[in-house]
């Protein structure tokens, strides 16, 4: 028996009948069309679905739509401003290129600003025990963690970027 | 997964109603195992009775002597917590290293309790610190909860609704992580109180978490690492599997002890 | 001059919509009317077939077709094929065994392929699929890669004896034994190089698209080569005829080989959009990743080096088990021969090399490339035998290697296995990388290490591999079904942009970038003026695609040529323009100019007249645009030094890598960023293969017990440092850009590198991957023995 589901999605009030079963990932690019968000296992360890639902990182593969019914979420395509400019962490991401085929990156992106939102000074060692749930198969991380650490100085640097 | 009708009670009478009334519905706390099974078409349940809008389910508070937790506060909630971190600091690292960030921004202590799974973290802390389960029915003490491999006192339907942790004179966890799968290989739970020291040991056992009788005598005489470092437990009874043997384990179980009397300080 | 051509660290072109959330992969896309499909899939490794009840799973709700391995036979869909004959050292050709796209009459591997459900939604095909019968008669299993040729083994294949596809061998067995006769001392080694799953992260996926109107099919996958896919779908496997089929492989999260391949599902999508008359759609869970993608590397080996009394080499010996798997995947069967043995030489003079490779069928998944396939485990092979032998001959590992290498002067050198070998400076490479590990430090390191009860260890792995594939005259004497040349295109636009198209694909390596700068070097055009279009088999000329490092050495060259046929082109044009003769005109940054006069036009200019020709005479043809092939002149050898550091707890068996260098010579370099980017990637795979990875199968029951990242272990960030990355440069002198490629080095080589590392830590012997336990265990033994 389909069920309405409704939430903000990026700032935008949605509401779909979808079947109990279906995902949050699956709401996401399925009844939305919002394909940023990648699914790359079915346990939960690869975090290519990472979303933020009410501020908090999760994964949208381990999470029914239903229970973000009322939430706010935030997908990859709702980080960089309306006008198209890259969130600091986008930026540093391409500017000491932090990945490469870009299957992870909507979620390794969106997992990092999570962390940065709970530790604003992470030591190399705290980005890479917080990126535990997000797998890369390219970079070997390297970048990613310098991206990460980039970004965090340079969002200290002018707190407003952050939002 | 297979489909399943979902329903979001407001209340714990309303979520227990519902449970009693189908006994093919599972409760869903956050979910990190058992939508992970039903995905995997190993769990059908004809509904799923969502607890997460019950608020008397959430929060962590001080009462008494003891830390009380909502059987729905998430792990990166007891990990981020300061009464946690002021009275029980163990607890607060367990819960900071179970699954990775974003598996603790969901997954409940209640939800994990209630699954008792023999590589899950919170069993040892509940066993250690002769922790307090409370359900919708009664209450249940920790020896008394753990029955067996993802097997535990609770009755068809019952709901635990918080647990109460003792506060302990000092307490420490250390975690030899399955580096797969992040669960523990072997957790040991190390709490000293005025009645005496508990050893809990989650991830070896064969039978799920267990206490460690010989440790806690000699950590009762002296709570140092070296009191424990010459105790072995028999890899009779442990798990093996491909990721670490019964052997292993047992040499993990004295290694991880020593550093969680190390940790509790 | 471009200041974004060839050695800026240009931004990627691609970046902008990876990190908006804009890319489009194969599940981003979803064709009008799609149908989905869901595999019935083997529980058991090695049975016959006695009966499929499909019924039911066509009365639920919403299939539409359920087809199995009688339909594709009686549609004429016919098997997948390996393009590479191996001849067995008795003149005899490999043994092939069928590979139908659904089973008939036996399944051999968990997860092979049974039938599949189409239906109106994925849930339902999902649902229909646990509804198809099937009616399995057990047979014995054999999973076991040393013991699959062993007698009384069951067949994998009924008509192939001792389960074995070739016994091949390589190298003068003669020469060799005499070597090893007149030799001081013997080093010896098992080596068990562990079987890996690629794990892109992207998942395979699939959408097959019927047009009945025009009687053609479009394929969406995730393929690192359309041309190959459309070339094998319809000369082979008879999907259709070429002019019929369009491949389109979009944005692709990720290869290392594993989508190379043609598989079953992919095909049988476009078989069944024909079927249903409407497009299909699959995508992998990650559990059918585990089972279903060709896995990679697993060899049993046995090696033996002879030495004369000062450690000059004199001779090596190797024989290998290589497990193919129950059937054979595209390229298997020349991995683990002319992939592999090829490299058994190293960076080292050795006189003489005799190798056998026995390629056996088990019932496991098909094995076939895997970043560096063949390369890497040769490199394992040569590299942690020469520190062995170092060890026991009490020589520094450096020192020995120094003692053996091949000069810099004595190049072209050839060696005893086919490779003529046509540059390097290994030794400027090892120096390097040894200053900035800080080798003189390393006994403090290790003193200061013990104070804290920990042991620490250091091992160097000096790789060279055969990339840039491959000359086409040498492949097919060697086997090879196909030519490995690459073809590139160059157009301009009438307002002076480019479009590039390439047969190379990128699926994460930056081609749109790397390219782009090539052509602004060549042609003076900025990057943000170039796009390269690849991936389509519609849109660009045809193409091999990408593996084996072989994109900018082989796509590369031919985008030059094709740059030098624009220049050519554009030379008579502006000849023409500026009223002079053709042999005046000069080219140089983007200008074409009257030499000896101030008269110059741009190339934007000359493509604006190429397409406005008003005044053309008739000899002069109209437009810009040029096409060209090209075949490379050898292999490339890239080559280089890595050394790593571990430090392991005694008490855990832990090994923590806690330095890691690599200084690798790759000739010249279009974009450091990249190049620095590709290294660091494939260290950690080869990091991963070292520590963390292994693909188990038990040996009883042919189950996969690492069918999930709960149990095959991935490398993860918390995993590993940061790297030291350096460059040391030859440039290539068998082709235009004297390039050599680099998307393997870090694969091929971490393994030694990091086992040699743990191996001198511990100071026992240890098979891949040095688990925990396995270190552990090792220690354990050692103090045992200390002890008796």
């Amino acid at each position: 028996m389909p069920i309405t589901v409704k939430m903000t999605v990026n700032g935008k009030a949605v509401s779909r009948d979808v079947e109990p079963r279906t995902l949050l990932v699956h709401y996401l690019r399925e009844h939305l069309g919002l394909t940023g968000t990648h699914v790359g296992c079915d346990t939960s360890q690869c975090g290519a679905c990472v979303v933020h639902v009410d501020g908090k990182s999760v994964k949208s593969c381990s999470m029914l739509a239903a229970q973000a019914e009322g939430a706010a979420v935030t997908t990859i395509e709702g980080l960089a401003a309306a006008d198209g400019t890259l969130h600091p962490m986008q930026e540093a991401f391409r500017e000491h290129h932090g990945l490469q085929c870009g299957f992870c990156t909507p979620g390794m992106v969106m997992s990092a600003v999570d962390l940065l939102q709970v530790n604003a000074s992470p030591s190399e060692r705290e980005v890479r025990e917080w990126l535990e749930g997000n797998l890369c198969r390219c970079t070997g991380y390297h970048n990613i963690v310098k991206a990460v650490l980039d970004a965090a100085d340079k969002m200290r640097a002018t707190p407003q970027a952050a939002e | 997964m297979h489909a399943f009708e979902y329903q979001r009670p407001a209340s714990l009478t309303e979520a227990v109603a519902a449970l009693g009334a189908n006994e093919e519905a599972k409760a869903l706390a956050g979910g990190m195992t058992l939508l992970a099974t039903m995905k995997q078409r190993l769990a059908s349940p004809s509904d799923l009775i969502d607890l997460s809008g019950i608020a008397e389910l959430k929060g962590i508070r001080r009462e008494g002597d003891a830390v009380v937790i909502g059987a729905m506060t998430t792990h990166a909630e007891v990990h981020a917590s300061s009464e946690v971190a002021d009275a029980i600091p163990g607890l607060a690292t367990l819960a900071g290293l179970i699954g990775d960030a974003q598996v603790r921004n969901c997954g409940t202590i209640g939800g994990s309790v209630a699954n008792n799974d023999p590589a899950a973290d919170y069993p040892a802390a509940v066993l250690a610190l002769g922790a307090t389960v409370h359900t919708d029915r009664r209450t249940i003490s920790a020896d008394d909860y753990f029955t067996g491999l993802f097997e535990t006192a609770l009755e068809e339907g019952e709901l635990i609704t918080k647990i109460a942790f003792p506060i302990p004179q000092s307490a420490g966890y250390a975690k030899f992580a399955n580096p797969a799968s992040r669960y523990a290989i072997v957790g040991v739970f190390v709490a000293r109180t005025s009645d005496g020291v508990r050893v809990a040991v989650t991830g070896a056992g064969a039978g799920g978490v267990f206490r460690v009788p010989e440790m806690e005598t000699a950590l009762s005489g002296s709570f140092t690492p070296d009191a424990v470092a010459g105790i072995a437990v028999s890899p009779g009874g442990l798990n093996a599997d491909i990721h670490a043997s019964a052997e292993y384990r047992a040499h993990l179980v004295s290694v991880m002890a020593k550093r969680a009397v190390a940790a509790a300080g | 001059m471009s200041t974004d051509g060839i050695g800026a660290r240009v931004r990627r072109k691609e970046d902008y919509r990876f990190l908006t959330g804009n890319g489009h992969y194969v599940d981003d896309i979803n064709r009008p009317g799609q149908a989905y499909a869901a595999f019935v899939r083997s529980p058991l490794a090695h049975a016959r077939i006695r009966s499929i009840d499909t019924g039911a799973a066509s009365a639920a709700p919403g299939v539409l077709a359920v087809l199995t391995g009688d339909d594709a036979k009686a549609d004429g869909i016919g098997g997948l094929i390996c393009g590479w004959m191996i001849t067995s050292k008795d003149g005899s050709p490999m043994k092939a065994g069928g590979h139908p796209v659904l089973a008939q009459d036996k399944v051999r591997y968990v997860g092979d392929h049974v039938a599949v459900v189409v239906a109106e939604t994925l849930d339902q095909a999902r649902d229909a699929a646990e509804l198809v019968d099937v009616d399995y008669e057990e047979l014995g299993v054999v999973a076991s890669t040393a013991t699959a040729r062993a007698a009384g083994q069951p067949a994998v294949h009924d008509e192939i004896s001792d389960n074995t596809c070739y016994e091949w061998e390589l190298g003068d067995k003669a020469a060799t034994d005499v070597a090893f006769s007149g030799a001081a001392h013997v080093t010896r080694l098992d080596i068990v190089n562990n079987r890996l799953i690629p794990n892109a992260m992207e998942p395979r996926a699939a959408i097959g698209d019927y047009d009945r109107g025009s009687d053609s099919f479009t394929l969406y996958t995730t393929s690192q080569n359309p041309h190959v896919h459309r070339l094998v779908l319809s000369a082979f496997v008879g999907i259709a005829p070429e002019h019929k089929l369009r491949v389109v492989a979009p944005d692709v999260g990720g290869g290392f080989g594993s989508k190379i391949f043609i598989y079953a599902e992919e095909t049988v999508c476009l078989w069944a959009s024909k079927r249903v008359r409407r497009p299909v759609k699959w995508t992998a869970e990650r559990a059918e990743s585990f089972l279903s993608d060709a896995h990679g590397r697993d060899h049993v080996t046995k090696a033996e080096l002879a030495m004369d009394a000062n450690g000059k080499f004199l001779g090596l010996r190797v024989h290998t088990i290589a497990n193919l798997g129950a059937y054979l995947s595209t390229f298997a069967s020349c991995v683990p021969t002319y992939l592999y043995a090829p490299l058994l030489s190293g960076q080292y003079k050795i006189p003489a090399i005799y190798a056998e490779v026995d390629g056996v069928y088990t019932n496991t998944a098909p094995v076939d490339a895997y970043r560096g396939a063949g390369r890497p485990e040769a490199t394992y092979v040569v590299e942690r035998i020469v520190e062995t032998a170092a060890r026991e001959m009490g020589i520094d590992p450096a020192e020995l290697r120094r003692r053996n290498f091949i000069g810099p002067d004595e190049y072209p050198y050839q060696t005893p296995v086919i490779m003529t070998y046509d540059c390097g400076d290994y030794n400027a490479s090892l120096t390097k990388a040894m200053e900035l590990a800080d080798y003189g430090g390393l006994a403090a390191r290790k003193a200061e290490a013990r104070a804290r009860a920990k042991l620490r260890g250091v091992g160097f792995s000096c790789y060279i591999e055969a990339c840039g594939i491959a000359p086409s005259a040498a492949v097919g004497s060697l086997g090879a079904g196909v030519g490995l040349w690459e073809s590139g295109s160059i157009r301009f636009n009438p307002t002076g942009n480019v479009i590039v198209n390439t047969g190379s694909h990128s699926h994460g390596q930056g081609h749109e970038t790397t390219f782009a700068q090539l052509i602004s070097s060549h042609l003076g055009v900025p990057t943000d003026q170039v796009e390269v279009v690849h991936g389509d088999t519609d849109k660009t000329p045809f193409g091999m695609g990408t593996y084996g490092s072989r994109s900018l050495a082989v796509g590369g060259s031919a985008l030059v040529k094709a740059a030098e046929k624009i220049v050519a082109k554009g030379r008579k044009i502006a000849a023409h323009l500026m009223e002079a003769s053709e042999a005046d005109i000069e080219f140089k940054d983007g200008k074409f100019t009257v030499a000896g006069t101030d008269k110059e036009k741009s190339i934007q200019e000359v493509a604006f007249a190429a397409y406005v020709p008003h005044n053309f005479p008739p000899d002069l043809e109209p437009g810009l645009e040029e096409n060209a092939f090209y075949d490379p002149l050898n292999f490339t050898f890239p080559a280089g030094t890595q050394i790593c550091e571990v430090e392991v707890d005694p008490d855990t068996g832990v090994v923590e890598i806690v330095n890691f260098v690599a200084v690798d010579d790759f000739g010249v370099v279009i974009n450091p960023m990249i190049v620095e980017g590709q290294v660091h990637g494939g260290i950690v795979q080869g990091v991963g293969q070292a520590l963390c990875e292994a693909a188990v199968y038990d040996e009883g029951t042919g189950q996969l017990l690492t069918g999930s990242y709960m149990d095959y272990r991935m490398p993860r960030a918390d995993d590993v440092p940061s790297f030291k990355v350096d460059m040391t440069v030859t440039p290539n002198p068998s082709n235009p850009l004297g390039v050599k490629g680099c998307g393997e080095a870090g694969a091929i080589a971490a393994p030694a590198a990091v086992m040699n590392a743990v191996i001198d830590a511990i100071g026992a012997d240890l098979q891949m991957p040095a688990t925990a336990e396995r270190v552990w265990q090792a220690l354990q033994a050692g103090t045992k023995m200390a002890a008796e």
